[in-house]
């Protein structure tokens, strides 16, 4: 999103050219124009406006894009964190999302 | 987009009540040519799609997801590939139409791979715009969606809907941040009395009200003019101008109102790092690295703010006595 910024450099995003076959996928499903296509291949124009919602590298035929991607919500990591530690593990759960 | 739906039911009764069976359902007489819709069975956005929709024939396959809205199930890889195929054999959808064409919402992208339904169902999915109401265009221009139609906006109204969402979920948090002021009120701040104690507590607690209501709806709303990156930074800046008022306000010694300026920092920090879950522009890594870098932080603020209020109880009237 050109209007609203978070973080710079520090999305897990990553694009192998060289694997792309150009079919458009990628742009089609980026919610935030990450991606554009050129002459046969994709483009790779804001990697910093990602949100790793995956969606880019699920719709790849080729596996020419990789991203870990999540539920970017604090209280799931958070839940996350502490399900690490064995004794909470009982009482978090790590997908505990709201919505 | 639906997450002013998700609002309204989170602050509803029953999610129960905001489900649609699922299946294939009938809307505007559609034939044999009509476009077939695949979308989720949370109520709210199958009205949403019918209100957009009014006049049209068109076929709707709603799959389950459990009453969620598209982009939270397609996160969570219950709206799939396989459950969209799934649905579209039960439905026995290819004797139904005669094309083969199923159009989906983009924001279920995450957690459909596209190409594999030709293979599980025999249909290929289209997906469609991010927002409903760009659905009549999408189809009038044959299946055709601009640049501007693939992308999520994040406008004010909507900010502040789901600002909303927050101030559900922040409800047991509240009940134990109540309860922590009363304790601590009553450890000295409060006086030692009952009306102390409720007094000095629950002006405390409205140290957290206002660092909540700071982080929810202050930073959303100046998301923009907010000049810092991080939302736990936005939510620091904006606390400590809504801790620093508070403390004019309340015109009590300097170290009582040290003491609310930095709680009320550190909780409009920690909340404006929890909106983060309702933006779609947050990445988990972002959200990650402001967790790490501001939380440490936040509960040393917190910390010092109890310590500051209650040694100046304790000691309080020592200090002065010394100075005068
Ligand atoms: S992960 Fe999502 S936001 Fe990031 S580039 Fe891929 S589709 Fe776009
Ligand atoms: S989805 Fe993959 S193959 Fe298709 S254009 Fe994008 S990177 Fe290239």
């Amino acid at each position: 999103m050109k209007e609203f910024r978070h973080l710079e450099n520090i999305v897990t995003l990553e694009y192998y050219r060289e694997k792309c076959v150009g079919c458009g996928a990628c742009s089609t499903v980026c919610p935030h124009g990450v991606f554009d296509q050129d002459s046969g291949t994709a483009l790779l124009m804001d990697r910093d406006g990602c949100m790793e919602c995956g969606a880019c590298a699920l719709n790849c035929p080729t596996q020419a894009i990789s991203v870990r991607s999540g539920v970017g919500c604090a209280k799931a990591i958070f839940y996350g964190w502490l399900s690490a530690i064995p004794f909470l593990r009982r009482l978090f759960v790590p997908d505990a999302c709201s919505s | 987009m639906d997450r002013i739906g998700v609002a309204l039911v989170r602050l509803g009764i029953g999610r129960d009540h905001y489900r649609v069976a699922p299946g294939l359902y009938a809307l505007g007489e559609p034939d044999a040519q009509s476009p077939v819709l695949v979308t989720c069975n949370f109520k709210l956005t199958f009205d949403q799609l019918r209100r957009e929709l009014a006049g049209r024939p068109f076929w709707l396959l709603v799959v389950e997801t459990y009453g969620i809205n598209v982009w939270c199930a397609a996160g969570k890889r219950s709206f799939s590939a396989e459950e969209v195929a799934g649905r579209v054999r039960a439905a026995g959808l290819d004797k139904i139409v005669t094309h083969r064409d199923l159009i989906l919402p983009q924001l279920a992208a995450p957690g459909v791979a596209v190409r594999k339904l030709p293979k599980l169902c025999g249909f290929s999915g289209v997906f469609g715009p991010v927002r409903a109401e760009d659905l009549p265009t999408f189809l009038d221009a044959g299946m055709q969606a601009g640049p501007e139609m693939r992308k999520v906006r994040f406008p004010l109204r909507e900010r502040l809907t789901v600002a909303l969402v927050e101030v559900h979920v922040a409800r047991k948090f509240m009940a134990w941040a109540l309860a922590a002021c009363l304790f601590i009120a009553f450890l000295g701040p409060g006086g030692f009395s009952l009306t102390g104690v409720l007094g000095a507590g629950f002006a405390a607690f409205g140290t957290v009200v206002a660092g909540f209501l700071t982080g929810v709806f202050l930073v959303p709303a100046f998301l923009r003019q907010i000049p810092v990156k991080a939302f736990a930074a936005k939510g620091l800046l904006a606390g400590s101008l809504t801790g620093l008022a508070l403390a004019v306000l309340l015109g009590r010694a300097w170290p009582e109102g040290a003491a609310a300026l930095m709680a009320c920092a550190a909780f409009a920090s920690w909340f404006a790092m929890h909106y983060t879950g309702s933006t779609p522009f947050t990445s988990l890594s972002g959200v990650d690295r402001e967790m790490r870098r501001y939380m440490p932080l936040q509960g040393a603020l917190l910390v010092l703010a109890a310590i500051l209020w209650l040694t100046w109880a304790w000691w309080g009237d020592t200090v002065m006595g010394g100075l005068s």
